[in-house]
């Protein structure tokens, strides 16, 4: 991925060069048209085009952004409604994805959807370690979670 | 025009103080550390940022111009919430705060157990 965008940046140099323009401008139109040339080699690259891994984290970005403010929505109806009527608990989700960064993405990002907290990784990097506020709402919510994030994570790092 | 504008960016401010307010009564009300933890360290962070948004969407529309520290703001507690989230919860089981009573269950301590058991086997 950091090769061909070091080649896209030289290309839309390159451009720049060759239009005498030094504007950023004209740098955005070099570096789109690199892109394209980028698209058309793009079975010479030992990895895929990497515009699809930027898509891959872009959609990650709205997924994470929409699960934030449902889950936000549903601890503030908790926290407002009369009874509180809460069974907070720690349970333990196993992880597929492997690499350190991935599983530092997956244990922030259930972190900061509400109604969810990583409290702990085991030593193996097998199992992450959550508090929930209302168990019974998690446990059915938390496979969906955990899968739409994980594939999102696995098609950035694939 | 400008009402319209202004009248989004009044409802824009108002939710995220409401936000910011439903968290800190659940501060309040939520049973043990852990709970309280919850809905301080998140849904306060949707409050911030809406209210840091609707401060964007104001510069845009009044000032007409892209103001983008403010979206290096919202971009850094979206990164760094999860972070001290984590870390104080960690620090917190790992000092020993016990949970609250009505708690269901504690993997965790399941496992540690094993682990420990384990480990006095070998």
């Amino acid at each position: 991925m950091a090769f061909q965008m070091l080649l896209n940046f030289f290309l839309a140099f390159t451009w720049m060069f060759l239009k005498t323009t030094f504007t950023p401008a004209s740098f955005l139109v070099g570096y789109f048209w690199g892109l394209v040339i980028l698209f058309i080699f793009r079975s010479y690259f030992s990895e895929r085009f990497y515009l699809h891994r930027v898509i891959a984290i872009i959609k990650l970005f709205f997924l994470f952004l929409k699960e934030l403010v449902l889950s936000n929505l549903s601890v503030l109806k908790l926290v407002i409604s009369p009874k509180l009527s809460i069974k907070p608990g720690i349970f333990a989700l196993p992880v597929e994805v492997e690499k350190d960064w991935e599983i530092m993405l997956l244990a922030n990002l259930i972190t900061l959807t509400p109604g969810t907290l990583t409290v702990e990784v085991s030593g193996d990097n097998k199992t992450l370690y959550i508090h929930a506020v209302n168990i019974d709402d998690v446990k059915d919510s938390i496979n969906g979670i955990k899968d739409t994030f994980e594939k999102a994570i696995m098609e950035v790092s694939r | 025009m400008t009402e319209t504008y202004e009248i989004i960016i009044g409802v824009m401010v108002l939710l995220g103080a409401i936000i910011s307010l439903i968290a800190t009564i659940g501060a309040l009300r939520f049973p043990d550390f852990y709970t309280r933890n919850h809905a301080i360290s998140k849904s306060t962070t949707l409050g911030v940022s809406i209210v840091l948004l609707s401060a964007l969407l104001y510069f845009i529309f009044f000032e007409a111009h892209f103001n983008s520290r403010l979206v290096l703001a919202i971009l850094f507690i979206l990164m760094t919430a999860p972070v001290s989230g984590h870390l104080i919860g960690r620090a917190a089981y790992n000092s020993g705060v016990k949970l609250a009573d009505r708690s269901v269950v504690d993997d965790l301590k399941r496992d540690r157990q094993k682990l420990q058991k384990r480990k006095k086997t070998q």
